[in-house]
């Protein structure tokens, strides 16, 4: 006979001000198998798990609902308080009152009856528990870092110098990412690549980081500890051990009016490049969609000049694969491109141009060498007008979130300018100006006061030509919606930052969630910001969410942190919570009849044909077993036997149907 | 007469549409009462005899509920669902069983006013097609004995 322990928490009065906590409780304890019933404010408090404890001990408890929060939040809170008082935690489940009930319904005697179904559902189910023992699986201590801009850089030296191996893969040619793109950096107008580049060839000279860069994921399996990555290493048409990056090659080649990535399109390289001076690795790819031997099987000019023989035209892609225990993805974001603005011109108008665009201008090793300069005709802008939220916080742009790192950019190109053409005068179109972070408002106001940028509060309907000048119409809101025409030399537009195209694919890949805008989910909003729900794969920087620099580095070092902890441990214990065949006195055996239909359901190729024989080595019967390594526990197999002989740890049939049958009959 | 609160029992997977209805009571989205979800691994778990169990003790509406194609975190365990329902749905019709009696859907684990959406129009739904009565004729099974361990 079952003795089962209800507990039911309050959550301060995240669960009371909804539900009769103590109606619940005292309901609970009149079911069959209830031996003990409570209500209380804070379970997962100290004296709320002393609760859970002592009754255990006292009474002799054989399994324990605890109904309060979702179980993806304090299950292992709860499971680990059983296992101290001496109970198996897998004899622990979880009603969730808090988000499935008391948050999402009003007060009233429906959602008190609600938050007893939940209830009785769970003692039910528990009265069915199995005592269970965690699975250990060993780690494999190398992390693998996937994107090598500013978050994936600080990821990889951060392990690294816990002493575990990194494996850092980077799809151009270069890493660096976005920061090595920006001119100065707010709010302090450090100069970018000053402060980024150290730590890019720190990266390349580590000894426990392994740079792979052209570089994309093609495939992970596996699970936390011990996935198995395959890396697809494009092929760069050169040999790296051979090639000293004396740009020879990118002299002398003859394509060179391709337009540069990293300048955003505004200067041009050749076919064979290197994306910008401070590179890292500092070597050459051949871009083989403009290169013209690729094109017209002829010219080979970088091989006449190559010093070493280095350039293989006939290099493939090469597939390495890597064992790896952790998982860091720190793959950035984009800016939506501006011909997403048709009123504002992009494209008709080749003075209005992005954010980013207007961040290599701005740039010392940029196309005009940190001149600001037009790109139709090269003239310094005596009017200069900055629009913030081109796209963002605009639902009918389908983008209704804040990208973050507009208003502070816009404030240090304001100022950039500003320095840089004595004279000229600078506008700003914003919605509001969000300036949350150290120093960060003080440098908009600096940008206002001291360098004396027009802020005009209000937006902008069109851009069109006249004359020669970019016509910016908008309104000022705190002139009453008064018309405000601007005409204006140059125009840059703060376009939204939005998730990578392939975002989408890549969390597929690694089976994690992405949310509406197809940035990558945290495990948990506020409590879990670098977790995925995926165990052992973290994220860091903009692939969650628009983020500036400081924020980037710091969750790096956090999602950093997690790896090393994970990496401290030489096991890892695994839930128990996998698929079994059923095994039976002979000569039955098991009631498996060997028609392996799991075997082709099973994602993970966890199930193997197993030969029963008897005592002279003859086999007598065929059937499946699974592998508790290789199961992950989706189940997919229970419901696909016939003769129902798997069944799924900890979601058992007996399990299911009782759920289903307490739900719906009161006794 | 009071209005016809259906029973509704919501088959779910534990990675997006629990994780996604968990969300909804962080956004604190209110939806209908009328809805009791019980938690599997994945859809691909779902043994559909557990729908007509349902229904045979009294559920008036059923949803079953996973991730996105291509979403599963089991890889393709949703797809064993959608398949098995594409199957499950002609025997349901061929038998007589009401399928607009069960919802179908994806919800992600971002997707928590989706889920409350789901509910509230699965709710409405149900609450004008009335109590599953009609299960019974369908489905005729000796008077049953209640047993629970």
């Amino acid at each position: 006979m079952s003795k089962i322990g209800v507990f039911v928490c309050h959550c301060g009065e995240n669960i009371s001000a909804t539900v009769d906590c103590a109606k619940v409780a005292e309901t609970a304890g009149n079911w069959d198998g209830v031996t003990f019933s409570v209500d209380y404010k804070y379970m997962c408090s100290d004296p709320g798990q002393s609760l859970i404890k002592n009754a255990i001990t006292e009474k002799g408890l054989t399994g324990v609902v605890v109904a309060s929060c979702s179980p993806r939040m304090h299950e292992p809170t709860f499971r680990k308080a059983c296992a101290e008082a001496g109970l198996n935690p897998f004899m622990c489940e979880m009603a969730n009152l808090r988000e499935h009930c008391s948050w999402v319904h009003e007060k009233g005697e429906a959602t008190t009856e609600k938050a007893i179904d939940l209830v009785r559902i769970l003692v039910e189910k528990v009265k069915y528990n199995h005592e269970l023992t965690s699975i250990k699986v060993p780690v494999t201590k190398t992390a693998l870092v996937i994107g090598g801009g500013i978050a994936g850089i600080q990821a990889s030296l951060d392990i690294a110098n816990t002493g575990h191996k990194v494996i850092l893969i980077e799809k151009d040619p270069s890493i660096g990412g976005h920061m090595s793109q920006l001119s100065e950096t707010f709010p302090t107008l450090d100069c970018s690549q000053c402060i980024l580049t150290p730590r890019m060839v720190e990266v390349a000279q580590h000894p426990n980081i392994t740079l792979y860069t052209y570089a994309e994921l093609e495939s992970l399996e596996g699970f936390i500890g011990n996935f198995k990555a395959k890396i697809r290493k494009k092929s760069k048409s050169i040999d790296e051990k051979l090639c000293t990056g004396c740009a020879q090659c990118t002299t002398k080649c003859p394509v060179k009016k391709i337009p540069s990535e990293f300048n955003e399109g505004l200067g041009k390289r050749t076919a064979i490049y290197v994306p910008f001076p401070q590179a890292v690795p500092n070597k050459p790819v051949i871009d083989r969609k403009n290169c013209t031997y690729y094109i017209k099987g002829k010219c080979k000019v970088c091989e006449i000049v190559c010093p070493t023989g280095a350039i293989r035209f006939d290099q493939e892609d090469q597939i390495v694969e890597v064992e790896i225990g952790a998982i860091v993805i720190a793959t950035g974001f984009t800016v939506k491109q501006p011909d997403f603005f048709p009123e504002y011109g992009y494209g008709k108008h080749a003075d209005v141009i992005t954010g980013l665009q207007f961040e290599r201008l701005a740039s010392a090793s940029g196309p005009t060498l940190g001149e600001i300069r037009r790109p139709s005709d090269g003239k310094v802008p005596e009017k200069i007008v900055f629009l913030a939220c081109a796209g963002s916080r605009d639902p009918a742009k389908g983008i209704p979130y804040c990208s973050k790192i507009c208003c502070m950019y816009i404030a240090k190109h304001a100022m950039l300018y500003q320095h840089k053409v004595h004279g000229g005068k600078s506008y700003v179109f914003y919605m509001d100006i969000r300036a949350g972070g150290k120093q960060y408002e003080e440098f908009v106001r600096r940008a206002i006061e001291d360098d004396g940028v027009n802020y005009i509060r209000g937006r902008v309907s069109k851009i069109y030509e006249k004359n020669g000048k970019l016509i910016v119409s908008g309104v000022d809101t705190l002139l009453n919606a008064m018309p405000v025409e601007i005409e204006a030399d140059m125009v840059v537009l703060a376009t939204a930052g939005v998730a990578n195209e392939g975002a989408e694919e890549l969390a597929q890949k690694l089976h994690i969630s992405y949310d509406p805008y197809k940035f990558f989910a945290e495990a948990h909003p506020k409590l879990k910001p670098v977790e995925t729900n995926t165990a052992g794969i973290f994220l860091a920087g903009a692939c969650q969410a628009p983020r500036d620099i400081p924020e980037s580095v710091a969750m790096a070092s956090g999602a950093a942190v997690k790896v090393a902890g994970l990496f401290s441990k030489d096991e890892l214990t695994r839930e128990p919570i996998i698929a079994v065949v059923n095994r039976q006195a002979p000569p039955v055996y098991s009631s498996c009849v060997g028609c392996f239909l799991c075997v082709s359901a099973c994602p993970y190729q966890a199930i193997e044909k197993e030969e029963i024989k008897n005592r002279n080595g003859e086999v007598i019967k065929s059937v499946a077993k699974v592998n508790p390594g290789l199961c992950q526990g989706c189940g997919t197999c229970v419901a696909f036997c016939r003769t129902k002989s798997i069944d799924i740890q900890g979601y058992t049939h007996e399990q299911m149907y009782t759920e289903v049958m307490a739900l719906l009959n009161e006794y | 007469m009071a209005e016809f609160e259906p029973k509704i029992v919501a088959f779910v997977c534990n990675w997006c549409t629990y994780a996604g209805a968990d969300l909804t009571g962080t956004s604190r989205i209110k939806y209908a009462s009328n809805v009791r979800i019980i938690r599997f691994p994945c859809t691909g778990r779902i043994d559909y005899m557990l729908l007509l169990k349902a229904f045979d003790e009294g559920a008036d509406g059923i949803i079953v509920s996973g991730c996105h194609p291509n979403d599963c975190h089991y890889t393709s365990g949703n797809f064993h669902a959608r398949r098995r329902w594409i199957m499950f749905r002609s025997l349901c019709n061929f038998t007589g069983i009401d399928t607009n009696r069960i919802k179908f859907s994806w919800v992600s684990a971002a997707e928590g006013a989706k889920w409350a959406d789901i509910v509230n129009a699965t709710v409405k739904s149900i609450r004008e097609l009335g109590p599953y009565t009609e299960y019974k004729k369908v489905a005729k099974y000796p008077e049953k004995e209640v047993n629970h361990g």
